[in-house]
């Protein structure tokens, strides 16, 4: 069956909340009353079929074709079936999102899968700053699932992460896997300053070589078990993560600042 | 009735219902992976005095591991989960471990689980480090002193598991027998999912229940012994030399049936002069054990 598919009408004219366009919330609904669903973030009202021409289909399985940084939400609470975005997004995509398959085939915005527990979130372009971070006044960033941006992510990638894994292929800003709780975060390319800056616990694996706080301790070099497993787990989605998930790693234990039971496990050359 | 020169007795061995559930171990070496096989199936031939029964179910390859290195597929069964649940925590501890470079995984699925990881995770003393993957497995990464040892957190746990299908081999000297039990044990290795938990597979002291001294559970199966022959009851006739069993555990009732199937056509194919004459099994009447493996149906 063909997906739903929303199909942006031009540039929105104010930032959009796109939260209510997602399967179980849509689903209840016909195509008219899809139509009626209000996404203004301001005093004029816009729905949604003001911003999208609106073909029905599979309501398990949403596409929109066309995409805009104004596009705020998308996914929201996503709990299962697919959504693909043809575009770029903007704030919190995947907030809150606890299975399914979000795909993004160009940029998203700050906090993509802030306080994502299951699933899949997939951005073919950059990340924003504070990837899957928690928003202000909450106490953990990522909590499950996988994120894979095949891109660069912005500053403080996987802040507060506290399980599930996140691998970013083209580097990271400054703080990748700040105040890390646990949970995996791997960074292709290179990373701004200080990685893993007060991480307690969790792993960040990097291909490069970082500019690491001091307060992090060299252990050695080793081969680890579980980073090939890691590897065969995500070789479908990323050839370039399993590649280096099968080397070897020399091990930065910290941030010996706070508890110190995280690792910067940097790819050994 | 008689195949290929076979007398194979109009009888069934009669099995029970046990707890079961099968692990990984992988090592750094195929030897190594069987070095800590061996070590946690050792002293767990029978339930009577070892606490469960364990077995090695068969190698694998680096393809068929979850960390790409070679390992072992290993069964262990008990009479209950509780206590297959401490033999496998004690058992892990112990024998795999220790073992430089082994890492341990899950070997079956199953609708309750068995703590695996989770149960020897305190080693690490608060240095252990949890991971999961998103398809939901965990693992546990343990430092020790060769590295880390990696080891999933739970493996499945099979109630439908059979324990005590058996083969009584006769035959007309020491060496056809044992010649037929090896090769029935050869063909019987090659069953998956089936273990044969005596050494080398088979059994020289087969037992009847109770005994003429109090305490005593088991003892030994006077029926079957040549050389009480005339003294008791005996089943053996005059050219019966030696008697030799073949105990089947598996995490199914097809494992065992397909076990012993294997085993009775080895020694069919071997025939009765190089091998044994004659086959039967045990049973106690048919009354306690659930599960019922009829010979005849099996060579049929």
């Amino acid at each position: 069956m063909k997906p739903f598919t929303f199909t942006l009408r031009g540039e929105p004219d104010q930032r959009l909340d796109c939260a209510p366009l997602v399967p179980h919330r849509i689903a209840p609904l016909s195509t008219a009353e899809i139509a009626r669903l209000p996404l203004n973030t301001t005093r004029q009202k816009v729905t949604a079929g003001d911003v999208f021409h609106i073909r029905a289909g599979d309501l398990s399985c949403l596409r929109f074709e066309g995409g805009s940084e104004r596009l705020d939400n998308v996914g929201e609470a996503l709990a299962a079936g697919s959504i693909e975005v043809q575009g770029q997004v903007g704030k919190a995509v995947g907030r809150n999102m606890s299975g399914g398959r979000l795909t993004i085939s160009g940029d998203a915005g700050p906090f993509a899968g802030s306080g994502m527990s299951g699933g899949r979130l997939a951005i073919r372009g950059n990340a924003g700053d504070l990837l899957a971070a928690p928003f202000p006044g909450e106490m953990q960033g990522l909590s499950g699932g996988l994120i894979l941006v095949r891109g660069r992510a912005g500053a403080r990638a996987g802040d507060r992460m506290r399980r599930g894994i996140i691998a970013i292929e083209k580097g990271a800003g400054d703080y990748a896997g700040s105040r890390m709780i646990a949970g995996t975060l791997i960074v292709l390319g290179g990373t701004g300053r200080l990685p893993g800056y007060l991480m307690r616990r969790g792993s960040l694996l990097l291909a490069e070589q970082p500019s690491l706080s001091p307060t992090f301790v060299p252990c050695g070099t080793f081969p680890f078990g579980f980073t090939r497993l890691f590897a065969d787990h995500l070789k479908a989605e990323s050839r370039a993560a399993a590649r280096l998930l099968r080397g070897s790693f020399e091990r930065y234990a910290g941030d010996m600042a706070v508890l110190g039971k995280g690792e910067v496990l940097v790819a050994a050359h | 009735m008689n195949v290929g020169g076979v007398e194979i007795d109009d009888t069934f061995a009669e099995a029970f219902a046990m707890s079961g559930t099968a692990i990984t171990i992988t090592g750094p070496t195929r030897r190594w992976a069987m070095n800590a096989a061996t070590s946690m199936t050792g002293f767990a031939t029978s339930i009577i005095g070892c606490g469960c029964e364990a077995g090695i179910d068969r190698e694998l390859g680096v393809r068929e591991t979850p960390d790409g290195r070679p390992g072992v597929r290993v069964l262990i069964l008990s009479m209950s989960p509780d206590e297959l649940q401490k033999q496998l925590a004690n058992r892990l501890g112990q024998c795999v471990l220790t073992a430089p470079g082994s890492a341990c995984f899950a070997g079956v699925g199953g609708s309750a689980s068995l703590k695996l990881g989770d149960a020897i995770r305190y080693f690490g003393d608060g240095w252990q480090i949890s991971k999961r993957l998103d398809d939901g497995r965990h693992f546990w990464r343990v430092p020790v002193m060769d590295g880390e040892f990696l080891c999933e957190a739970t493996t499945g746990l099979v109630t439908e598991a059979v324990g005590g299908g058996n083969l009584l081999l006769m035959g007309r000297s020491y060496e056809t027998t044992l010649h037929a039990a090896e090769a029935a044990i050869g063909a019987m290795r090659a069953v998956p999912d089936a273990i044969m938990p005596f050494p080398g597979g088979i059994v020289r002291s087969g037992t009847k229940i109770g005994g003429k001294y109090k305490g005593m559970l088991a003892s030994t199966n006077d029926a079957y012994c040549p050389t009480l022959r005339g003294a008791v009851g005996s089943v053996l006739g005059a050219t019966i030399a030696c008697v030799l069993e073949i105990v089947i555990d598996g995490l199914s009732e097809a494992a065992v049936a397909g076990a012993m199937r294997a085993g009775l056509r080895a020694i069919v194919r071997l025939g009765p002069k190089r091998g044994a004459v004659r086959v039967g099994a045990g049973n106690y009447g048919g009354g306690l054990g659930p599960f019922k493996f009829h010979l005849k149906e099996l060579v049929a």
